[in-house]
Order: C-alpha cells, then structure tokens, then sequence
C-alpha cells in the first residue's frame, strides 16, 4: 500500500502512514497541539499550517473551503480532520 | 424613581430613550433562576435589544428571547413603524437574542439582516429555512443610516464563533452584545441607577468570558481605542457612567496573573495525584523528581484532597502542562479527579501538555480515561499513560522518573526528531 510520511513541526515527530490517512487520527495519538473539536469539519478547531507537501494531502471539499474562508484561514491552511494524506512527504503544524 | 417611564398611561411597554437617537426596546426576565444550565441569577436577567434612528434609516440592534417578544415588540411600536425598519443586526445568534427574528423579519420585510462572518453557517441551523437573504460583515464593514451609521467589529468566541459588537460613531456607543453584560435584571436600567451589580458582572465573566481570554485580547484591541459615552450591553444594566471602567476590568480579568513572575523562557508543570494506599502517591514523587532534573521547567505536585478545585483551576489556566495521577476504583478514576476535570471548561487549555498517570490492582481503567478527557480538553497527550500494578517496584520508580523527565523535556520541546510507524502507535 502507498505510503506517506507527516511530521509535527510543533513536537518534531514524523509519522508514517498508509494513503488515505487523516491527519487528525495521527495528530491526536502522538499529541500534536492540532487538536480537534467536531471532527466533521465544521467548527475549524483543527486549523493546521501545511509547511511542506500541500498536494500530498487531498485537495479540499467544498465545505471545508467554506469553513476555511469562514474562519479567515491564511494560504497553507487545511482542516486536520479533513485532510487526507496521498502519499509523500507532508510537514504540518498547529495553525 | 426612576427619571423614565417603562410603561405609557395604558400600561403597555414602551421605549426608553438612550439619546435623541437611540432606544432600549428589551424585555425584563425577573423570574429567571438558571441561564444556559451553567449560570445562576438571584432576581433574573434582561434581554436587552436596541433601536438606532438615523435619517435614512432605522436599525434594530438584537432582539430578545422568544417568550418575550411581545414586550419587545410594544416597546418597538412605540418608537418606530415596522415600515421605516431598514437594518437588523444581530450580534450573535443565540436564541436569547434571535428569538424574536422570525416575528420581526415577517414584520419588517424589507429590512436587510446583517451578521458576522460566521454566522452564516448558524443562521440556517437557527431559523430552519432556506434562502434567508442577509449579509455578513467583518472588522470595518459600515452600514449608513444617513447622519447615523453602524460600524462593525469581529470579536469571535465572546462568547460564541459568530459574535460580533456594532459601534455607532455619532453616538459613541458600543452594542456589545453578551461582553459586558450580566445576568441581573434591574428596571432602574443605567448602572448609575441599579442596584450594585458587579458581583453579577465578575460571575457572568468567570462563566461566560473566561474560556475565550485570548479572544477577550484580541477584542479590546479593537474596542479600547474607541471613543465610549455608552456601552448598551445585550444583558443587564447599560453602562453609560464610566464605561470604560468596565473595559478596564475584561483586560485585567483577562491578563495572565503568573507569567509576569516567570523569566521569558521559563513554563509550568503541575502534578496532581489522589492515591488511597500512597501507591500512586510514590509514583507521584517519582515523576516530580525526574520532571525536577529539566532546567527552566517550575514543577509543583500537589495531593488534591488537600484543596479546593477552583483555586486549581487557577493554576492550571496559567500552567503550561498538567500531569494527573489517578488510582483505578471500581473501574473508573475517582470523583475528585472528575470533578476537577469537569471544572476545567471554564479555561482553555488547548495545546497544554497533559499526561496520566496510575496505580490499579486488576483493570487500571481509570488511566486511559483520563487520558481521553485530557485530549477531550484539547491537551496534547504525546506519551502515553503510565500504569504500575499495586505497588511501585524500585524499577517502576526509575521509569516514573523517566516518564517525569520525558514529559518535562517535551514541555521544552528538547525531544528528538522521532520517526514512528502509524501502526505501532496506541
Ligand atoms: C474500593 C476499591 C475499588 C477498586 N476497584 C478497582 C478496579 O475496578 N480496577 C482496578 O484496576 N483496581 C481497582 N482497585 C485497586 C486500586 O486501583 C489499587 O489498590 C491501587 O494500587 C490503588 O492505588 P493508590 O494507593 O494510589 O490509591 C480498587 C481498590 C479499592 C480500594
Ligand atoms: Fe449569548
Ligand atoms: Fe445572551
């Protein structure tokens, strides 16, 4: 299976993980400061800044390009319960 | 006595004149006892709504709580017809102040609704119906209503994502909303009238305000450089004596106390244990010994039956990292250890360190929950919980201190690059 690789800026861990990972579910096990509220993409607590890698991960929904402008999110952020690793290198950190 | 009247010859609720230009149209909730299941009020609240009257235009600033539409309406006719009605703002969208809308929508349809950025998603959720036509604002946005406009500010989190306060130049007055307003219902009105509130006004912020103290930061930036003859708050009494004593108070209740006291580069970490036969006690001391050997890391380890939880609470919302230890009883950490847990929604915690840690004789459940509710909290938990059946072997002690050391490291972020695979993570 295709492989990808996400490193916490913030707690300087990486991670390797399957294709179609969230995000999220590593963040949360090796307590990165992304934490997460709804999980559904909807409330935007899991605001992430994508520092390297940003077409390794799937391009955003509709919804959480709404989110993302409804919470004034800068270039370079992703929901971290939305985004889902392809493959590759991706570097994050708490936006 | 008051110098206005509540009520004309008839008995029917009308206005009461702020300026030449502005009204309070609220209603009065005396009975009031719990609000929003988290606060308490010993004589009520008010729901305070506004009118703004320019000359080209009305606007209508909030509304009030469903059940008290009527009153809000009467004291509404009593200074405008639906008709002239060109502006509805809503500052946040909590029922409280929504409840009203629909009414008044059907009432005044051509008045434009306008709210905050991120209102909009809520907006539908609230009214259950499609195709409400409205426009959001951010920080700047202006509304003209001729010789008197509406200016926005965007101060999210005070206390919901979509709040918003409307400003109104000309009149020197700030519509805050819920920021500083209090749940005591006085129908004297002016805080130079009304009995003395401030008792109400600290409550409503250490419950309602508090969690969101960076955003209350962020906030005052925008508001504090106003020039203030009122504050028309969407909650008890209007402040028009010394307003800005009000905006003094939020910073400084906003302010952190403790970090004015540590050098730039030092942080925090709190240990609290409970133990029944000191097990988890010693495993306590161990972690406090390994956390101690970091330099710049001020440890404290505290026994919780030795306190209350609100001064720990304290503690905590200026601690940069918080271990727990917890024995397992009856399957479960124990209730001083929740209660201090559940106390914790008052203040924010996101991105603190946490850890847990425990002693447990045959099922050790009472880790791995609180563990859970400490990433619930929105900690970051980066090394998993340490359990030690019954009583801690010398071995045990020794990987206390490394767990205590582990943990103090990461709070300094001297942790090296670690490479993991997703599947050995827990
Ligand atoms: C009333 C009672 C209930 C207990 N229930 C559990 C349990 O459900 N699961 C478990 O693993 N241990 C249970 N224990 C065992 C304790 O977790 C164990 O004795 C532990 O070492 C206590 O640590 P302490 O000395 O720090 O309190 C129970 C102990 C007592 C006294
Ligand atoms: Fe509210
Ligand atoms: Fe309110």
């Amino acid at each position: 299976m295709a492989k990808a690789t996400i490193t916490f800026e913030d707690i300087n861990v990486t991670v390797t993980v399957p294709a179609g990972t969230r995000v999220i579910e590593v963040s949360e096990k090796v307590g990165s400061a992304i934490t997460y509220g709804c999980r559904e993409g909807d409330c935007g607590t899991c605001l992430m800044k994508v520092t390297d890698g940003w077409n390794n991960l799937t391009e955003p929904s509709v919804l959480e390009d709404k989110v993302l402008r409804d919470n004034m999110a800068g270039k370079h952020n992703r929901l971290a319960c939305q985004a889902q690793a392809l493959g590759g290198k991706i570097c994050v950190k708490p936006a | 006595m008051s110098a206005f009247a509540l009520e004309n010859t008839e008995g029917k609720p009308v206005a009461v004149a702020l300026s030449e230009r502005v009204h309070w149209v609220g209603a009065f909730d005396p009975d009031l006892r719990t609000f929003d299941i988290i606060l308490k009020t010993a004589n009520g609240t008010s729901y305070n709504a506004y009118v703004v009257r320019g000359n080209a235009g009305v606007a209508i600033i909030d509304t009030v709580k469903e059940e008290f539409a009527d009153e809000f309406f009467a004291r509404l006719e009593s200074i405008a017809d639906y008709s002239e009605i060109t502006v509805i703002v809503l500052n946040h969208l909590e029922p409280d102040h929504t409840g009203a809308l629909p009414e008044l929508m059907k009432r005044a349809p051509q008045a434009q609704l306008y709210i905050s950025q991120k209102a909009q998603s809520m907006l539908k959720g609230l009214l259950k119906q499609d195709e409400i036509s409205f426009i959001p604002v951010l920080t700047g946005d202006t509304v003209s209503l001729g010789d008197r406009s509406l200016y926005f500010l965007h101060t999210p989190y005070l206390h919901w994502p979509d709040t918003q306060c409307t400003y109104v130049p000309e009149e020197k007055t700030l519509f805050s909303g819920d920021v500083f307003g209090c749940h005591f219902c006085d129908k004297r009105l002016f805080n130079n009238e009304t009995g003395d509130f401030r008792f109400s006004f600290e409550y409503y912020y250490a419950h309602i305000m508090r969690p969101f103290k960076e955003y209350v930061l962020r906030a005052l930036e925008l508001i504090e450089p106003l020039p203030l003859k009122l504050i028309a708050p969407t909650h008890g009494p209007i402040l028009r004596d010394r307003p800005e004593r009000y905006i003094q108070r939020y910073r400084q209740l906003s302010s952190p106390g403790l970090h004015s006291e540590l050098s730039p580069n030092q942080k925090t970490l709190l240990i609290f244990y409970i133990s029944s036969y000191g097990n988890t006690r010693r495993m306590a001391e161990a972690i406090y010994k390994g956390a101690m050997q970091v330099q710049d890391v001020r440890v404290s380890l505290y026994d919780l039956e030795g306190g209350e939880v609100s001064p720990f609470v304290d503690l905590i919302e200026d601690a940069d990292g918080l271990i727990l230890g917890t024995p397992t009883i009856n399957g479960d950490a124990p209730k001083p250890i929740w209660d201090l847990l559940s106390s914790l929604t008052v203040v924010n915690l996101k991105s603190k360190l946490g850890g847990v840690f425990g002693s447990y004789g045959w099922t050790g459940e009472g880790v791995r929950l609180v563990e859970d509710r400490l990433r619930g909290l929105k900690l970051r938990v980066p090394i998993p919980g340490l359990r030690v059946k019954l009583i801690p072997t010398v071995d045990e002690i020794m990987e206390c201190e490394a767990f205590g050391l582990e943990l103090a490291q990461e709070l300094m972020g001297l942790r090296e690059n670690k490479i993991i695979n997703f599947a050995d993570l827990a």
